[in-house]
Order: structure tokens, then sequence, then C-alpha cells
């Protein structure tokens, strides 16, 4: 335990470095993935062979394992495979293609007869979609956001492996100092709680969002 | 060429300790391995908390804590405490191939329906008997949807055997990184990614197979529900 302190009191700013880079590549491939599924999400929604296509394309692409996706992009992307951009870009593919399908679950789970209630009140599509539909679709949305938040904050781990930043460099270098426990206890706890806090925070939003889910629970 | 050394025959011989057959076949027992001892541990469980509904809240958080572990950190963790070897690859693949078996088990026991089981209780079914022959042939489709699932992660990241000096398909990746030799990356990379593919559909036939048509809606002519691939974890 005091190991851990005097590690954490030499290497701080390490560790600081480190757990940012680790905020930053787990939450921007989230955050973009999220955006762009909520305009996929309705199109897999609404046609039945986008729905096949898009869903096919995202279990074949959740297939491919993470360490094998980062270690090929370098060359499909052109970029070199130290380049933080490789893990943005393949945890948004994986982010996607759950939050498409969340969100598609969501829209789905709709009641209908509440849309054509919003169309009789004089709701035109686009307004409908934002007033009434998304709203009531997001409880389903933001559940599949907390999965793909929790998942890429452990899976940003892996990057250290091929040389990428992250909390997994502390693990890395707890190997390469012998198996030497404080970084790797350090990385762990960082990690299991940047998960929790953000998974938190998720849930915060939610109830900020959908205020009539909890007035219904009561 | 990137693509040289996955074509290049030599590295395809079945007697070679570095070539692609042998290195599958190893991270085929890393992942055998760990996914019999998680399901032998999980199953059970996943069951009597199902069945009973006696500390569903234990596993549903257990299970989204495990999720957040990052199994590289469970694997340094266990190499650390154990020394290194098969063991403590072993424990981190283990760790991770847990929650899903656990979770999906237990929600898939928890989904059947009351009447189906107090039907079953009616006819003078004892609780044993009502857990193995009737909540899990119907919630069958769901524990081989966990059981895939936790398949694929294991596949996945039981390259990180080769980083604690075993061997397996991660082999491949980590050698050819320190040696600067893409095509090497390249060449396991794809040979991970199809091993995967293959095994998930492996396990999709076995599921086809396994299940009643009775619950899969075969036999009344209804369209089988697809099953639909649960979060994808560290890997």
């Amino acid at each position: 335990m005091s190991d851990l302190w005097s590690y954490l009191a030499t290497n701080g700013g390490d560790v600081l470095t480190a757990l940012v880079q680790h905020i930053w590549l787990a939450l921007l491939p989230v955050a973009i993935a999220f955006v762009l599924s909520l305009p996929l999400g309705a199109l897999v929604h609404r046609y039945v062979p986008v729905r096949h296509i898009a869903l096919t394309t995202g279990s074949v692409v959740y297939t491919v394992p993470s360490l094998a996706l980062l270690l090929l992009l370098p060359g499909i992307l052109g970029t070199s495979v130290l380049d933080p951009l490789n893990v943005v870009v393949a945890l948004t593919l994986y982010s996607l293609a759950l939050l498409v399908r969340t969100t598609a679950d969501g829209l789905d789970a709709v009641d209908p007869t509440v849309l054509q209630a919003a169309t009789a009140m004089g709701y035109r599509p686009v307004r409908r979609w934002f007033a009434v539909q998304l709203p009531l679709a997001m409880p389903v949305i933001l559940t599949g956001l907390r999965v793909a938040t929790v998942a890429n904050v452990s899976m940003v781990s892996i990057a250290a492996l091929v040389g990428i930043g992250g909390l997994g460099q502390l693990f890395t270098r707890g190997f390469q100092l012998g198996f030497y426990l404080p970084p790797i206890v350090l990385g762990l706890v960082l990690s299991v709680t940047l998960a929790v806090i953000a998974d938190v925070l998720i849930v915060v939003l939610q109830r900020g969002l959908t205020p009539w889910s909890r007035a219904g629970a009561r | 060429m990137t693509l040289d050394y996955l074509l290049d025959a030599a590295n395809w011989s079945l007697t070679s300790p570095d070539g692609f057959p042998q290195r599958i076949l190893e991270h085929l027992g890393y992942t055998f391995l760990a996914l019999a001892i998680a399901t032998a541990i999980a199953f059970p469980i996943g069951l009597l908390i199902g069945h009973t509904g006696r500390g569903a809240l234990i596993a549903v958080n257990l299970g989204n804590a495990g999720r957040a572990l990052p199994t590289l950190g469970v694997l340094m963790l266990a190499l650390a405490l154990v020394g290194i070897g098969l063991v403590p690859v072993t424990i981190a693949l283990v760790v991770l191939a847990i929650p899903p078996v656990l979770a999906t088990t237990y929600a898939g026991v928890r989904a059947v329906a009351d009447a189906t089981v107090d039907a079953a209780r009616g006819v003078g079914m004892t609780e044993p008997q009502i857990a193995l022959r009737v909540e899990v042939p119907i919630a069958l489709p769901i524990i081989i949807g966990g059981l895939r699932n936790a398949s694929l992660q294991v596949v996945s990241t039981a390259t990180i055997a080769a980083y604690a000096g075993l061997g397996g398909l991660g082999r491949y990746l980590f050698d050819g990184l320190a040696t600067l030799q893409y095509d090497q990356v390249v060449a396991g990379a794809i040979v991970l990614a199809v091993l995967a593919v293959a095994i998930d559909l492996a396990l999709a036939g076995t599921q086809r197979l396994l299940v009643s048509p009775g619950v899969n809606g075969r036999s009344t002519g209804n369209r089988p529900t697809t099953a639909r691939p649960a979060p994808k974890l560290a890997g």
C-alpha cells in the first residue's frame, strides 16, 4: 500500500497524462458513434432492407478482435501503427455497431398510437421525430450508450500493447518492471473507477432527459 | 507486399512449431480451457440465481463490475501474483468470460414464463427437474448467445497469452511488432479475425442443432428470432 503512494508521488504526472489520454481515447469514439447512430438508427428502424444490411455488417465488425483491427487499420488508413487515430476509428466502429442496433430497438419500441396522436395534434414528421419519437426511445438508446461506454473504457487498455497511450501503459510499465504491483493496481483501480463514473453520469443524464419514466415508476 | 507472410506456404506447415496450424491449435486450446472453466463456474450460479430469484442484484452487479475490468490489467495482476505460465493467462480469460455467461444464464432462466414453471410444478416435477428440463431448454437460445459472446471475447483476447510468453496467434502480432515486420502482424491479425468469425458461425450452428424446434419457432412455421450480439467487452 505504501508502495502505491510512493509510486504515485514519483510518477503522478505520467499517471495523470495516461488517465487524460485514456478518457479521450475511450469517450471520443462513443460521442462520435452516438451522434452517427441517431440518423443511422432511424434509417434502420424505417427501412427493412437497410436493417438487414446494417445489422449483419455490425455483427461482423463486432466479431473482429480489437487488437487485430488495431493492427490492420494502419494498412487501410495509411496511418502509423502508433497513431491514436487507429484506436479512435476502431472503437468508433465497435460503438457504432452496438448503438445503431439499440437506437433502432428504441425507436421500434415507441408505441405507434402515440405517434398517430402526435400527428393528429399537428406535429410534422421532423418535429414529431425530435419532440416525441426520440425522447420516448431515449431510455433504450441510453442503455446502449452505457454498455458501449463501459466497454470502451476497458477496451482502450489493449492499445498499450501496440504502444499507444492510456491507462494500459501502467500495465505494460508494471510488466517491464518485472511485474511491479503499484502501477498495475493503480491502472486497474483508475480504469474501473472511470467506467463507474461514466456509467453513473449517463444514468444521471437519463434521469434528467426522461423525467416521465421516474414519475411512472412511482 | 503485406500479404506475403500469410500466403507463404512454409508458414502453413503442419509440423513447424511457428506455423499457423500449430499456433491456431494453441490459441484454440487457451480459448476452450478458459471457456470450459468459466462455464463450469458461471452456468450453475446463473441457473441457481435465475431459478430461485435470490441474489439477482449480486449477479447483475458482479456482471457489470466484471465488464469494467480491463483484461490486460487482470493478466498483469495474475502474472505478478502467480508467476509466468498458463495459469495467469487462464485466470484473466476466465474473469473475462464469466460475466457474459452468468448474466445471460440468469436473464434467460428468469425470462421463462411463470405460467410455464407453474405448470411444470403442477404436473409434479421437482425443482431440479424444472430447472434442467424446462427452464434450461427454453432459455437455451439466450444462454448459447451468452456463450457465443464470451467465446468471441476470449478468442480475441487470448492473444495476450503471447505477451505473457506463451504461444497462440498473439505471437505473430507481438513478434511482428517487435521486429517491425508488418506482414507478419497483418497475417496474424487476419488469421485471428477469420478464426473468430469461424468460431461464432460454429456456435451459431450448434445453437440450431441444440435448441428445441418448439422453442425457436421452427416447428410452428414462425420465424425464429435472431440472437442479438451481447455487448463487446475487453478484447
